[in-house]
C-alpha cells in the first residue's frame, strides 16, 4: 500500500513539511514558537473581554469567542500550510519543477505539506483550551464533551480547510510571490464573516449572508457545540439547526468544495504549465 | 557626441550630500514603487480594516463603551507601522542578503546607515498613507468620535513615536544581518505577542503596571497610549502614564534607538564580514 503514489506523496510531503517548519531551531524553542502566537492572539481577546465585563469568564459569550478564536487558528494554519508550499518550493527552494517531474500526486503532496502546521496548531489549540479551562475557569468538562461530534467535525473541517488551501495553491501557481501569505490573507478576510469571535447576529444584516455561505462558519459552530453544547443554545444564529443538520451542511459544503477545488487547481495548473510558471521566480 | 559624453566630468557626491542622496534613493522605491503595486493596497488597507472590524464587533457584542471602538481603529492603523517596521525594516537586510543585493550595497560608496534611513523614511511615508486610509475608513464605517483638545501635542506624540519606532527598526535590521532562515520566524513571532503587549486593541494599563512598563520599550505602546489620551473623551482616565511623561520617554527612546542603531550597524557589519555571513544563503 505504501507503494501507492498517492500515499507516498502525502507521507513524504508531511515529513518534508515537518523538517522545514521545525528544524531551524531546537525543539524547545520550536515548541515555544508554536504556541506563543496563538496564545497571544487569545490573550488579546481575554483582555478585551476582561476590560469590559469585569472578568465574567463563565458566560456563554466568553466561551463562544474564546473557542471560536482557538479553532480559527486552524484556518490560517491549514490553508497557508497547503498553499504556501507552492511559493516555498517554487521560489525559495526552487524544487517545484523537480516535484512535477517526479511520480507524485501533486494535490496530495500539497496536503501533506500542510500536516506540519496542522500538528503544531493542534498543540497550540490544546494549550489555549487548557489555559481557558484551568486559569479562566471556562465552563468545559471532559464528561460533557461530545467526542464523536468533535472528532468527525475536526476531520471534516480539516479536510474542508485543506481544500480551501488547494484552491489557493492553484491561484498561487499563477501569481507572483507577495509579502503576505495568501492563506493568512484569506483567513484574515474571513475572520470577520465566520462569526469566529462574535455571534453572526452582531454583524449588519447585509453582511450575514457571506457568513452563512462559508463552511467555516458551520464548522466553528460544530466545534463549539461538541465542546460546550450550552453555548450554542445561548445564541439564536443556529439555534434552529440540530447537530446532525449542521454536520450534514458541512459535509455537503465540503463535498462541493472538493469538486470545485480540484477543478480550480487543475485549471490553474494547466495554465501555469502553458505559461511556463512552474519554475517561475518573481523575487519579490 | 560620444566624445563629449566621455569627457564630461561626472559629478560625484560625497559626505553629507552622498548620505542625503542615498536616503532619497532608497526611500524612492518605498514611496513610489509600493503605490504602483495595487494588490498591496488590498493587503495593507483592506485586510487590516477587516481585522479592525472584527475586533470592533467583539466590543459591540460585549457592550463596550463606544470610545473602545475608536481605540481599535487607532490601534489597527498603528499596526500598519509595526508591520512595516517588521517586514520592511528589521528583516530587510536579511531579504537583501537572500536576493544577493546586500553585497552590492556594501561594495557601493553609499553609507549603509543612509540606506537604512532611506528605508525608514520611505516606509514611514508609504505606511502613513495606508494608516490614514484605515483611520478614515474605520472612522466613517464605525462612526468614531474624536475629542482632540491639544492637536500639537498629538502631532508631537505621533512624530516621536515614529522616530523611536523606526529607530528600533534600524537597530533590529542590523541584528538581522547575522540571522539566516530563522530570521523569518523571529519576525513572524513578533506580531501577535506585540499586538498584545502594546495594547493595540485595548488600553495599555489593563496589562497591569509592570507588564505595561516592560512593554513600553516598544515605542508604539506609549505612543498609542498617549494618542488615545489625546484623542478620546475617556482617554485620560484610561491612560497608563501622563502624556508629558510618555512624550519624555518616547524622546529618550528615539535617541537611544538611533544611537544604538548606528553602533550596532557598525559592529554587526564587521562581525558579519568576519564570519562571512554577508553573502551566506542557507536555505
Amino acid at each position: 500500500m505504501l507503494r501507492s503514489p498517492a500515499i507516498r506523496s502525502f507521507r513524504m510531503a508531511a515529513w518534508l513539511g515537518w523538517q522545514i517548519e521545525s528544524n531551524w531551531t531546537d525543539p524547545f524553542l520550536f515548541a515555544i514558537y508554536s504556541i506563543i502566537k496563538p496564545l497571544a492572539a487569545a490573550g488579546i481577546l481575554v483582555i478585551m473581554y476582561r476590560v469590559v465585563t469585569q472578568q465574567a469568564f463563565d458566560t456563554p459569550v466568553f466561551a463562544y469567542l474564546y473557542l471560536g478564536n482557538a479553532f480559527y487558528q486552524y484556518v490560517s494554519a491549514v490553508t497557508t500550510g497547503v498553499s504556501w508550499a507552492v511559493i516555498d518550493d517554487r521560489e525559495h527552494y526552487r524544487t517545484l519543477k523537480y516535484i512535477y517531474v517526479a511520480p507524485l500526486n501533486i494535490p496530495l503532496y500539497l496536503f501533506g505539506r500542510g500536516v506540519a502546521r496542522f500538528l503544531t496548531t493542534t498543540f497550540a489549540v490544546l494549550i489555549i483550551i487548557l489555559f481557558g479551562v484551568g486559569y479562566l475557569k471556562m465552563p468545559l468538562a471532559l464528561n460533557t464533551i461530545q467526542w464523536p461530534l468533535l472528532i468527525v467535525s475536526l476531520v471534516l473541517g480539516t479536510l474542508m480547510l485543506g481544500l480551501v488551501g488547494l484552491i489557493l495553491a492553484g491561484i498561487t501557481l499563477l501569481t507572483a510571490r507577495h509579502s503576505y501569505y495568501i492563506g493568512d490573507a484569506v483567513a484574515g478576510a474571513l475572520f470577520l464573516f465566520t462569526g469566529a469571535i462574535f455571534p453572526l447576529d452582531v454583524l449588519p444584516s447585509y453582511l450575514r449572508p457571506v457568513g452563512y455561505a462559508l463552511p467555516i462558519t458551520y464548522w466553528l459552530e460544530l466545534m463549539r457545540r461538541a465542546l460546550v453544547g450550552r453555548v450554542a443554545q445561548a445564541f439564536p444564529t443556529f439555534s434552529t439547526l440540530s447537530d446532525g443538520q449542521l454536520l450534514a451542511l458541512l459535509a455537503v459544503m465540503t463535498l462541493a468544495l472538493g469538486i470545485i477545488s480540484l477543478v480550480v487547481f487543475r485549471w490553474c495548473e494547466r495554465l501555469a504549465r502553458e505559461r511556463g510558471l512552474i519554475d517561475y521566480t518573481s523575487n519579490y | 557626441m560620444s566624445t563629449v559624453m566621455a569627457t564630461t566630468p561626472i559629478h560625484k557626491n560625497s559626505g553629507w550630500r552622498l548620505f542625503l542622496q542615498t536616503v532619497i534613493g532608497r526611500a524612492y522605491p518605498r514611496v513610489i514603487g509600493q503605490q504602483r503595486e495595487k494588490s498591496w493596497m488590498i493587503f495593507e488597507v483592506l485586510l487590516p480594516l477587516i481585522n479592525v472590524a472584527a475586533y470592533v464587533y467583539v466590543y459591540r457584542a460585549i457592550g463596550a463603551p463606544e470610545d473602545y471602538v475608536g481605540f481599535v481603529v487607532i490601534g489597527g492603523a498603528m499596526i500598519a507601522f509595526w508591520m512595516n517596521v517588521l517586514w520592511s525594516m528589521s528583516s530587510q537586510l536579511y531579504w537583501e542578503k537572500e536576493q544577493g543585493n546586500l553585497a552590492l550595497y556594501i561594495i557601493s560608496p553609499a553609507p549603509l546607515m543612509a540606506i537604512l534611513l532611506g528605508m525608514a523614511v520611505g516606509g514611514m511615508i508609504a505606511t502613513l498613507l495606508r494608516a490614514s486610509a484605515i483611520i478614515a475608513l474605520g472612522t466613517w464605517l464605525f462612526n468614531v468620535r474624536y475629542v482632540v483638545m491639544n492637536p500639537w501635542q498629538l502631532l508631537a506624540v505621533f512624530v516621536l513615536t515614529m522616530v523611536a519606532l523606526y529607530g528600533l527598526g534600524m537597530m533590529t535590521a542590523s541584528v538581522f544581518l547575522l540571522f539566516s532562515r530563522e530570521a523569518w520566524h523571529y519576525v513572524n513571532l513578533a506580531m501577535e505577542p506585540v499586538y498584545l503587549l502594546s495594547g493595540f486593541y485595548f488600553p495599555l494599563k489593563n496589562l497591569g503596571f509592570w507588564i505595561a512598563l516592560g512593554a513600553s520599550i516598544i515605542p508604539l505602546s506609549l505612543g498609542l497610549d498617549a494618542m488615545r489620551q489625546l484623542a478620546f473623551r475617556s482617554g485620560p482616565s484610561l491612560g497608563f502614564l501622563s502624556v508629558p511623561l510618555e512624550i519624555g520617554v518616547l524622546a529618550v527612546l528615539s535617541v537611544v534607538f538611533l544611537v544604538a542603531a548606528r553602533w550596532l550597524l557598525k559592529t554587526l557589519e564587521r562581525l558579519a564580514r568576519e564570519e562571512a555571513r554577508l553573502t551566506e544563503n542557507r536555505r
